[in-house]
């Protein structure tokens, strides 16, 4: 017998107005697993996110996070019951330091929960979340201000936020996007540790080819339906996938 | 050749930065004049100023605290233009128990300070969602509501409102009562809004999406934000009816709601240091042009154009500023 999934998702759908968004998405992700989730621009990756996160109810459908109906919840308590994720456009607080923006996400009273009662000393379990995503300790990059750090370091914040929360099921909004080469291939490391320590993750990104070696499976959006669902050679096979990002004539 | 300003901290504002602001006598001082003044500059106040000037700091204190508590507000997202919903609650509460039921002040100010945060509270959380102009629209009508329902149902004196209350015991009792709340407002949210507590408040006004991100409800936040403020505003409030000896409607006229605004940005936003400031250069303002009759407004509004064109920061960023940093001219290289 397989064993139950994490997160459950069946016949979700979401219309804005007259734009179906997403429509009748079924799928499943087991523990461990890491999940991309590709796409063309617009084809409901982020609303799906959304979806999952609690920003915006369905109009149609049903979300389980482990047995649990957790369909049309408030994003506060989605949270606490252990989903966490990263926005695609990473808004810090720039005026503060570095470490200060992981202030918030350490008041949660998911961190309260996970250790017991007490949150112990923030500035110093923000510094040290933020070593684990590479701000270097003697570097001082930490106590720069959010409005000094370049593109490659504010998604890494992003990243120590959302590990903050100490959840089961993270979704990485394309945090891969704006940044270097080098940039990409010192994250992935970060993110294989994670997968090693058991979160379960759902990566949305553009990146295909850096998607692919860390992805255990693809789905495959266009026009909010799911158009593929397999491994990265089986969804790049499949003609759907092609149409969808070529054109009609490939 | 062009040129720009340069900004430098001040070389004392560095040594004064950590423990080393123990080294000297004068780092010490730089420290702590800023905190010592405010104190030293309201007791010598008090003592120096004639009975009648003593009346007028008892009304700059009052509006200062409601620009307080509005500048807590603000910067919890939350732009108030209903100041006298809380003021003006306060005031009924104390006037209400002081009138039926003839407690005296020194129980009727504490609990309408409570009960009418309390109140306030309610009035206002079922809109805590709405943001920007619409969360503000509704403070503005809520206080005009009031009065409207006041006049029609003739209750608490109707029109005429309530008189004969009760005097705090003396004159210096008024002014001691209202700096030492003055002062402690100022430093426990200045304080308050620098702790983790106030950055998760500061968050939401950023941007909630990542404070809600967080798992951290934040419409629990902004009610809490919402208690402390209007709490505030409801001490002012009762304060002011044991002053007058009376409560009316004019406890929920619109200058309650609009002073406090002009001092709160005319001082500088989001330091409650500014608002203080912005309170005692226009109420002490608005005193001095009495004589002009008509025209007083005029010159009122004059002013307020000229301070907010010509230090749009607001005063007590400017000096900060300026107790902080050097500036001076460094030419461009091109």
């Amino acid at each position: 017998m397989s064993p139950s999934p994490l997160l459950r998702i069946f016949g979700l759908s979401k219309n804005f107005g007259g734009v179906q968004a997403i429509n009748d998405l079924s799928m499943e992700l087991v523990e461990g697993e890491l999940l991309g989730l590709i796409g063309p621009n617009g084809s409901g990756k982020t609303t799906a996110v959304n979806l999952i996160t609690g920003f915006v109810k369905p109009t149609e459908g049903e979300i389980t996070f482990r047995d649990r109906d957790i369909t049309g919840w408030a994003p506060y308590k989605i949270v606490r019951l252990g989903i966490a994720r990263t926005f695609q456009m990473v808004k810090p607080f720039y005026q503060l330091p570095a470490y200060k923006n992981m202030i918030i996400p350490l008041y949660s009273p998911r961190v309260k929960q996970m250790t017991g009662g007490k949150y112990g000393d923030r500035d110093a379990k923000a510094l040290d979340l933020l070593e684990e995503v590479g701000f270097e300790r003697d570097a001082f990059v930490a106590y720069k201000a959010a409005s000094a750090l370049p593109q490659g370091y504010l998604k890494r914040l992003e990243l120590a936020k959302a590990i903050a929360l100490n959840p089961d099921l993270m979704i990485l909004d394309e945090l891969f996007s704006g940044l270097s080469l080098a940039e990409v291939a010192s994250i992935v490391p970060i993110i294989e540790k994670l997968r090693q320590e058991g979160k379960t993750i759902i990566m949305i990104e553009h990146r295909l080819k850096e998607l692919f070696r860390i992805a255990d499976r693809i789905v495959v959006l266009n026009f909010g339906e799911k158009i593929a669902e397999g491994t990265s050679d089986e969804v790049m096979e499949s003609d759907a996938v092609k149409k969808a990002y070529l054109g009609a004539e490939a | 050749m062009k040129r720009r300003r340069e900004r430098i901290d001040r070389g004392i504002k560095a040594r004064s930065g950590d423990l080393f602001a123990l080294c000297s006598w004068r780092e010490m001082l730089y420290l702590s004049t800023p905190r010592l003044l405010p104190i030293i500059g309201l007791l010598v106040l008090s003592f120096a100023l004639s009975v009648y000037w003593q009346r007028v700091l008892l009304s700059v204190s009052v509006f200062a605290l409601l620009a307080i508590s509005w500048d807590i507000l603000a910067q919890t997202g939350m732009i108030s233009l209903g100041q006298a919903l809380f003021f003006g609650t306060g005031a009924y509460l104390a006037g209400i128990m002081n009138h039926y039921w003839g407690w005296p002040p020194v129980v009727t100010i504490p609990l309408a300070t409570f009960f009418g945060g309390l109140l306030c509270t309610g009035f206002l959380v079922p809109v805590l969602r709405l943001r920007g102009i619409y969360f503000s629209m509704v403070t503005l009508i809520i206080p005009l509501m009031l009065v409207r329902i006041i006049e029609a149902t003739r209750i608490f004196g109707g029109t005429e409102g309530i008189s004969g209350l009760a005097p705090l015991p003396s004159r210096w009792m008024e002014l001691y009562l209202v700096i030492a709340a003055l002062l402690a407002t100022l430093f426990g949210f200045r304080r308050l809004m620098s702790s983790d507590f106030g950055l998760v408040l500061k968050g939401i006004n950023d941007n909630d999406r990542s404070v809600m991100n967080a798992g951290i409800n934040i419409y629990w936040f902004k009610t809490q934000s919402l208690f402390i403020a209007s709490s505030v505003g409801a001490f002012a409030g009762a304060f002011m009816t044991h002053i007058y000896l009376f409560v009316g409607m004019p406890v929920f006229a619109l200058d309650y709601s609009i002073l406090p605004i002009a001092a709160a940005v005319v001082g500088g936003i989001g330091t409650f240091a500014g608002s203080v400031l912005g309170a005692f250069i226009l109420v002490p303002l608005s005193e001095i042009l009495r004589g002009l009759g008509g025209l007083r407004i005029v010159f009122y509004g004059v002013f307020l154009v000229l301070f907010t064109v010509a230090i749009p920061e607001g005063i007590f960023h400017y000096i900060q500023r300026k107790y902080h940093q050097v500036e001076r001219w460094v030419e461009v290289e091109k």
